[in-house]
């Protein structure tokens, strides 16, 4: 009886070893990225898909600008040069003074699609139109 | 190759048919294609960009002495769907991206379609006008008014042909009803309601009413900190207007079935792949995390995208996709700088051919696979400039892993992460394909013998 367990146990473990060595193999590519993220960034949280990621895809598009805290840094500041917007100008208010340089231009887009073609006329010949339908006003 | 036999004996063959847009050269960030959409015909083509505009084209007719040419698609109308706005009350600024557009079936002359960017769902009407009125009483030919004392006849004003115009006039303005940013809209097969979903809620509208919605799913927790997944996508069922789906950012589907309740917080089916626990990294969550879902043709199956594989359920079964497709699995390795670079964000869409039997989605260096799911083959092809000739056939590409690498494959780490292909379209009963690179667009035919 236990010569029998001996020998099945070495070829489960080979067995079980073969099954970890695949999953390790197949796993390896993305925990050794995930150690190379965690090298570069050692402050990652432990919590990688949880609130903080999902809290910033909420947040986006926002852009703070109070006319109030610039006028008060613009009088404070007269001699020195205004503190220009860092890269996280989305991320915290209050830290820094957006200047209405910063918020960038928001203007329409006046021209016509490219994919339109430089001058866009309707081609007579090569628009189908539907015979006898009545056009609605 | 035997006439009559469909592309399961034979792997279709690809050819470039048009391109859309500029060179890079004088392209900016307002060209970028943000969303592409056949209507249910296949006659139209819709494109929106980040801009905020629509281009549509229309497929002119077959000519008969053109057999090789099957019809080519050329503007028919192009307008400024959304500008860009500033909410000051919550300081936000709101993109004029298009993010989707869904057209309405055709029901007379004229077409509709949805467009959304983040905050804002605006239904318009395209349509045609080749006659024009003459002859008014009061009015002069150039619309000057006229003194009533000079006009001394009456006559009755007449229909006259004039240059054939085409015209896109915004019906319904549905505004107001999202706090949070619009991933989807869906038309229902009422063809009387449509839903449009953020990342918490999902609000049920009727057509004819723009200052009212419903909400028919909300996931926003009480406590905000408690947050833990969003809202990705979703999508009315094509024959049953009162199922829909919507995919989370934890890669799970929740089915929904509006008899069931006003609010449908609880789903009627949960669609969910068990993970092995061991496989588990910083990664997991975000590459499972479904970009796009799309009910097939025939209603009977689901199609989920997310960042690594393509995924087709059957709504029957709800513990584990039927089908499983790698898009680019060689991607695993390069997981850290993907994450650096924000790519492992990117959210590809994915589509189902007419029959249901190839879909097809987009990935990295303007390449985009195909896969078959009666032959199990699957082909990767490049939306170039360089393979522009008409008629020119795509040749396969591949990507080559480790080690050696053939003289035409393409090594992962030369891959071009900025061009991508997020949007593709495919033409509802034949095998045309409409693919977004970045702000071109190119449209591909199989091989007409």
């Amino acid at each position: 009886m236990s010569q029998k367990q001996e020998e099945e146990n070495p070829t489960e473990e080979t067995g079980e070893e073969k099954q970890d060595t695949q999953e390790k193999e197949g796993v390896l590519p993305e925990k050794a990225e995930e150690a190379k993220l965690k090298a570069k960034y050692p402050s990652l949280g432990q919590k990688p898909g949880g609130s903080d990621f999902l809290m910033k895809r909420l947040q986006k598009g926002q852009k703070y600008f109070d006319s109030g805290d610039y006028n008060m840094a613009k009088a404070k500041m007269k001699n020195k040069q205004l503190p220009s917007a860092g890269p996280d100008k989305n991320l915290v208010t209050g830290d820094h003074i957006p200047t209405p340089q910063d918020l960038p231009q928001r203007k329409s887009s006046l021209v016509t699609s490219k994919l339109a073609g430089p001058s866009f006329r309707l081609d007579r010949k090569k628009l189908v139109r539907k015979e006898g339908e009545s056009r609605m006003p | 190759m035997i006439p009559g036999l469909g592309a399961l004996t034979q792997d279709t063959l690809w050819c470039f048919s048009q391109l859309k847009g500029t060179v890079e050269i004088g392209a900016t960030e307002a060209d970028i294609i943000s969303t592409v959409e056949f209507n249910h015909t296949g006659e139209l083509l819709a494109t929106g960009d980040k801009g905020g505009r629509v281009v549509i084209f229309q497929r002119e007719q077959e000519s008969k002495n053109q057999v090789h040419r099957r019809g080519e698609y050329n503007v028919y109308s192009t307008f400024q769907s959304h500008e860009p706005e500033f909410d000051y009350l919550k300081s936000l600024e709101i993109e004029e991206k298009i993010n989707k557009i869904r057209w309405l079936p055709q029901q007379n002359a004229a077409y509709f379609l949805l467009s959304t960017n983040d905050k804002t769902v605006k239904l318009w009407k395209v349509s045609e006008r080749d006659k024009r009125p003459e002859g008014y009483n009061l009015k002069d030919e150039e619309g000057r008014l006229r003194d009533p004392a000079t006009i001394t006849t009456l006559r009755v004003p007449v229909l006259r042909p004039m240059d054939l115009m085409v015209e896109a006039t915004p019906r319904r303005v549905f505004a107001n009803a999202h706090t949070y940013h619009i991933n989807s809209i869906s038309v229902n097969s009422d063809y009387e309601t449509y839903m449009s979903a953020d990342d918490l809620r999902i609000n049920l509208w009727n057509f004819e009413i723009t200052n009212q919605s419903f909400n028919i799913v909300d996931i926003k927790p009480a406590n905000m900190e408690e947050l833990t997944e969003v809202i990705t996508a979703a999508e009315f069922h094509p024959h049953h207007c009162n199922t829909f789906v919507y995919s989370s950012s934890k890669g799970t589907i929740r089915l929904c079935d509006m008899r069931a309740s006003a609010l449908c917080d609880r789903h009627t089916k949960f669609f969910e792949e068990p993970e092995d626990p061991s496989n588990r990294s910083f990664f997991s969550e975000i590459i499972s995390s479904i970009s796009d879902v799309k009910f097939s043709h025939s209603g009977r199956c689901i199609m989920t995208r997310d960042y690594l594989t393509v995924k087709v359920w059957d709504l029957n079964m709800e513990n584990r996709p039927v089908e499983t497709y790698q898009v680019h699995d060689y991607l695993r390795s390069k997981l850290c700088s993907l994450y650096e670079n924000d790519c492992i964000f990117d959210k590809f869409e994915c589509v189902w051919n007419g029959s249901d039997s190839v879909i097809m989605t987009g990935s990295y260096n303007n390449f985009f696979r195909m896969f078959d799911r009666n032959t199990k083959r699957d082909v990767t092809l490049e939306a170039s400039r360089e393979n522009s000739k008409p008629r020119a056939i795509l040749k396969p590409r591949k990507v080559c892993v480790g080690g050696k690498r053939r003289k035409d494959e393409i090594s992962v780490d030369s891959l071009d992460f900025s061009k991508k292909i997020l949007h593709t379209a495919w033409h509802p009963s034949e095998n045309i394909i409409a693919v977004a690179a970045t702000n071109n667009l190119y449209i591909f035919q199989d091989k007409v013998n």
